[in-house]
């Protein structure tokens, strides 16, 4: 492109930036006594309109018409497979390591709470296909189902854990039953849906959920009856330390670290068994699964229930570890960071869905103190990730079983569900 | 005789694609079901192998266990029952490799043995033996479509010729005792098509009968013991291919369609 | 009889502004299916344009006449146009036949990226503007229930099915909307017989849009208070009643959010208010489960 082109289509961005900007940035509305008033702010108009046009002249120049799509290179892309090892070991090394705080810890299991959700959304999304966009419904089913377990039978976390689970994995194959049937954006609206009424649900039921004001007081999990308190007979006295509330946390930090990880193992061993198979392979093609035998709604129910499953641990887990669950934890929007981790991930790809997580939930807590921004930053790179990247960060997927070598398939072979 | 087919009825709305249609395939034999497009051929087959419910007729396997009523089975259960099929615009699992799609196919078999994936977790049962019972029977069948060097390939990434052998392999390793072929001569070239023919004989020879859809005459006649020909959802005729080729309304039915070469 | 009258009102005018918002979710589906979440949230943006312009033109808490609200209007639906060309071509296009699952992931941060923006841009709190307006006509009285038409429902309902008229000339009786109908059938086709497909459906994003604006244009005047949050619910709202009348279905998104509208509103004069989105949602899941085709839509059959 010519820069004299490039220049008048610059200009032309930065008219429809004028356009765009002038209305909602240049004018603010204020609430003031008896009313609205309007404030002009035209300077920030100003250099947004001048990013504009810089940014598409920079574009035009540099790449051409097309925004290019990303590729690793070669050597970068031969050190993904020390990824997978070095992220482990950085994992379990986390609460030793010298310049890790309180706040890092707890950002540590942050992450991997995403993690952790990520690897058991891509059950359903990366394995077997199906758009689940109301993943945050069997989440949130966990949380109270912990919470109010403990609250109502002081019952002990261990116990609730798997009863949590059980119970999501329930809600799984009750949300999977009516909507087998439906495919691609039909499911993900469907589910959305379903993930709404519940925590409709949560906020109107007042006597069992506590409406909008949640449960608090939910016991914290000890480890193997001993509670991390200060008091006699606790987790530092037994072992005759001092008492330090960062025990604690570090304990939650490898109960996190534990869950996620047994998410990652029954994920990789269910992928090199028939059922993770028939699941990839409903993704590939449903008729032909069909033709061959397979019961599709048996394949698909499992991949709910399973995957709704992790999601029920993990609400547990969130649930003991605020102490506190309230409906405003469970909102669409966790639904679709979940699935944008899942997708930005790569489809498929447990290493992927790791990675993606790190660096959007670690990645918006950097802007944490510009409090609006960061949803704003966070929505933004989700468009501009998948603009570059469309197939996710690793667009491959590595077969289960190789007579030779395994070699990684390509992303245009493999297909996204249905 | 291996499957019987009588009086099948399919209507869509008000339309009648397939009237009142009876035939016979008979065990270990070739049966070609032949036809101008739009005779209604592959509604036939979808009725036989459970994609469309029949409005009317019966459909009884005669398979490894006796007698079963195809038509009042669901899809997945009529595969179970030893019916396996190809499809007209093959459908195969693309991103997955060949090898992978050979094991899919081998999954009721496969799940069993995994004690419903809660054994196989645990790494228990008889899994590890049932899985290289089921690879052994996959490098067969690559062996006999010459794909054993591709195995580790994605299926997406074969050659059109290669992609409808291999689903043919898929729908082997489920073990069928008939296999229903929807045109898998379709964009051949006459050596690939020579190579199929032999592939099919040699599937009769082990024991599988096949029932055949096929525009490629030449195919048809060469490998067929029984020929079916349909014309605007009815039966016209049946018989050896000699016969069939001899028929007059078979020749004007063809003629019909001005397609004089493939009825010759 | 007289409050069920009143509810039907209510639900109509209601439910118009679903059936425009439904338009855009629609027509967006039917030409290059995909689910344009960002959609409500253009909506929103429509309805901010809208209160922004009437504050300009000094209308903040009086009443205002039929010339400044045009002027409304049409500012609301030609920023809001723009805003929908912008996100088309910048989360949508470059995906274009690229890996189904992209463009949803897109428009979801498209979503979040509007509604965070607006935030930051004007603020989280709620705009109350008041009536702008005022007055009504009383139907009937019986038993001391008065049944009021107001001159704001009433003229949600005429601009609403102005504008729906113009837009269905447009559609059916132009060049322009048969290229558009052509996009919708075959794309592929429509290219090869030298139909700008990148320009149609950007003019389809910029029509469903300027729709999604006249609705937000309505809300505001319907409830006199929004905030950056309005388009989440509405949105999915909307979808539900495209859904509802069978998606790619035109009429059938007017007829979907008419009855959403309705259910909506007698769901919470009759049973309770706090759950009519659990309504709304259900009607969703249910005619998904059903009828997926909706109550206009084509019917789909499945090609083996």
């Amino acid at each position: 492109m010519t820069p004299v082109a490039a220049v008048r289509d610059a200009g032309l961005a930065a008219l429809v930036a004028f356009g765009l900007f002038a209305p909602l940035v240049g004018l603010r509305t204020d609430v003031v006594e008896g009313g609205l008033a309007l404030r002009g702010r035209w300077d920030d108009v100003a250099w947004l309109v001048l990013l504009a046009f810089v940014g598409r002249l920079a574009l035009l120049l540099l790449a051409g018409r097309r925004l290019p799509r990303l590729t690793l290179p070669a050597p970068l892309a031969r050190a993904g497979q020390y990824a997978a090892p070095f992220f482990l070991g950085l994992a379990l090394l986390l609460p030793w390591l010298p310049f890790i705080e309180r706040y890092e810890l707890d950002l540590g299991i942050l992450v991997l709470t995403y993690v952790m959700l990520g690897w058991g959304l891509n059950i359903v999304v990366g394995l077997a296909g199906l758009l689940d966009l109301g993943y945050v419904a069997f989440y949130a089913v966990g949380a109270y189902s912990y919470a109010l377990l403990s609250l109502t039978y002081g019952l002990s976390f261990w116990v609730c854990l798997p009863l949590a689970g059980i119970l999501a994995a329930f809600a799984g194959v009750l949300l999977g039953f009516p909507v087998l049937r439906l495919r691609g954006d039909y499911l993900a609206i469907v589910t959305l849906a379903f993930g709404e009424i519940i925590r409709v649900v949560l906020t109107n039921w007042t006597e069992l959920t506590g409406g909008p004001n949640g449960l608090s007081g939910i016991p914290r999990p000890g480890l193997f009856g001993l509670s991390f308190t200060s008091e006699e007979g606790g987790f530092a006295d037994f072992f005759g330390l001092d008492y330090d509330p960062v025990h604690r946390v570090i304990f939650l930090y490898y109960l996190i670290l534990g869950l996620a990880l047994l998410t990652n193992w029954v994920t990789l061993r269910l992928r090199r068994q028939p059922l993770g198979r028939a699941w990839e392979a409903l993704r590939e093609d449903e008729i032909a699964c069909r033709a061959l035998g397979i019961n599709v709604t048996v394949t698909k129910l499992t991949a709910f229930a399973i995957g709704a499953m992790f999601a029920g641990f993990a609400g547990s887990f969130f649930a003991t570890r605020q102490a506190f669950v309230s409906p405003e934890s469970f909102t669409f929007i966790e639904s679709a960071i979940i699935l944008a981790i899942v997708v930005l991930g790569g489809m498929g790809s447990q290493l992927g869905v790791a990675v993606a997580a790190l660096l959007l939930i670690g990645g918006t807590e950097l802007f944490r103190d510009l409090a609006e921004w960061r949803m704003l930053i966070f929505g933004a790179a989700m468009v501009v990730i998948m603009v570059v990247r469309p197939r996710g960060l690793v667009g491959t997927r590595t077969p289960s079983i190789a007579l030779g070598e395994k070699r990684a398939i390509g992303g245009t072979y493999v297909s996204e569900g249905h | 005789m291996i499957l019987d087919v009588e009086e099948l009825t399919m209507r869509f709305g008000g339309l009648t694609a397939v009237h009142a249609v009876s035939f016979q395939a008979w065990g270990g034999e070739i049966t070609a079901l032949i036809g101008p497009n739009g005779a209604g051929k592959t509604t036939v087959f979808n009725c036989i192998t459970g994609f469309y419910r029949p409005s009317g007729g019966k459909l009884t396997l005669f398979g490894r266990n006796g007698e079963v009523a195809l038509q009042k089975l669901a899809g997945h259960r009529i595969a179970r029952a030893g019916v396996a099929r190809t499809f007209q615009n093959i459908r195969l699992f693309p991103g997955m490799t060949v090898l992978e799609n050979l094991l899919v196919a081998q999954h009721n078999r496969l799940m069993a043995a995994t004690g419903w994936g809660i054994g196989a977790v645990l790494g228990l049962s008889r899994y590890p033996a049932a899985e290289a019972e089921a690879l052994e029977r996959a490098k067969h069948w690559l062996n006999a479509t010459q794909l054993l060097d591709r195995a580790d390939d994605p299926a997406g990434a074969l050659p059109y010729g290669a992609q409808r052998r291999l689903e043919i392999a898929r729908a082997m390793c489920t073990e069928p005792v008939l296999l229903c072929l929807d045109e898998p001569a379709a964009g051949l070239n006459p050596r690939e098509s020579d190579e199929l023919s032999a592939l099919l004989l040699q599937i009769r020879a082990q024991g599988t009968s096949i029932l055949l859809i096929e525009h490629d005459m030449g195919v048809v006649m060469k490998i067929s013991d029984h020929v079916v020909v349909l014309d605007h959802g009815r039966k016209i005729a049946d018989g050896t291919p000699a016969e069939v080729r001899a028929d007059a309304k078979v020749i004007s039915a063809y003629l019909g369609e001005g397609d004089e070469d493939e009825a010759a | 009889m007289a409050y069920a009258l009143q509810q039907l009102i209510n639900g109509v005018s209601l439910g118009m502004i679903y059936g425009l918002i439904a338009v855009g979710y629609t027509m967006v589906y039917g030409i290059i299916g995909m689910i344009n979440f960002a959609h409500g949230d253009v909506f929103m943006v429509g309805a901010f344009v809208s209160l922004i312009t009437a504050l300009l033109l000094g209308l903040g808490g009086g009443a205002a006449g039929p010339g400044a609200l045009l002027l409304v209007l049409l500012a609301g639906m030609s920023v809001t146009a723009l805003y929908g060309w912008t996100v088309e071509r910048v989360a949508y296009r470059p995906l274009r036949g690229s890996f189904r699952l992209a463009p949803l992931i897109s428009a979801i941060g498209m979503s979040i990226l509007l509604q965070n923006y607006v935030q930051v841009a004007q603020g989280a709190r709620v705009k109350p503007t008041g009536t702008l307006v005022p007055g009504g006509v009383t139907l009937m009285e019986t038993d001391g229930f008065a049944v009021q038409f107001s001159y704001v429902q009433m003229l949600i309902i005429v601009v609403t099915l102005a504008v729906l008229a113009g837009f269905t000339v447009l559609v059916t009786r132009t060049p322009m909307g048969r290229a558009m109908r052509a996009c919708e059938q075959d794309r592929k086709m429509a290219a090869l017989l030298g139909i700008n497909t990148d320009r149609i459906i950007s003019l389809t994003f910029v029509i469903g849009a300027a729709l999604a604006a006249v609705a937000g244009c309505m809300y505001l005047l319907r409830y006199g208070v929004i905030d950056f949050y309005i388009g989440f619910l509405a949105g999915v709202k909307a979808f539900t009643a495209a859904v509802l009348g069978g998606i790619g279905s035109l009429p059938g998104a007017v007829l979907g959010g008419l009855l959403i509208g309705l259910i909506e509103t007698f769901w919470s004069a009759y049973f309770s208010a706090q759950y009519k989105d659990v309504a709304a949602f259900s009607i969703l899941i249910l005619t998904l489960v059903l009828m997926p085709s909706g109550l206009l839509g084509r019917q789909e059959v499945e090609k083996v």
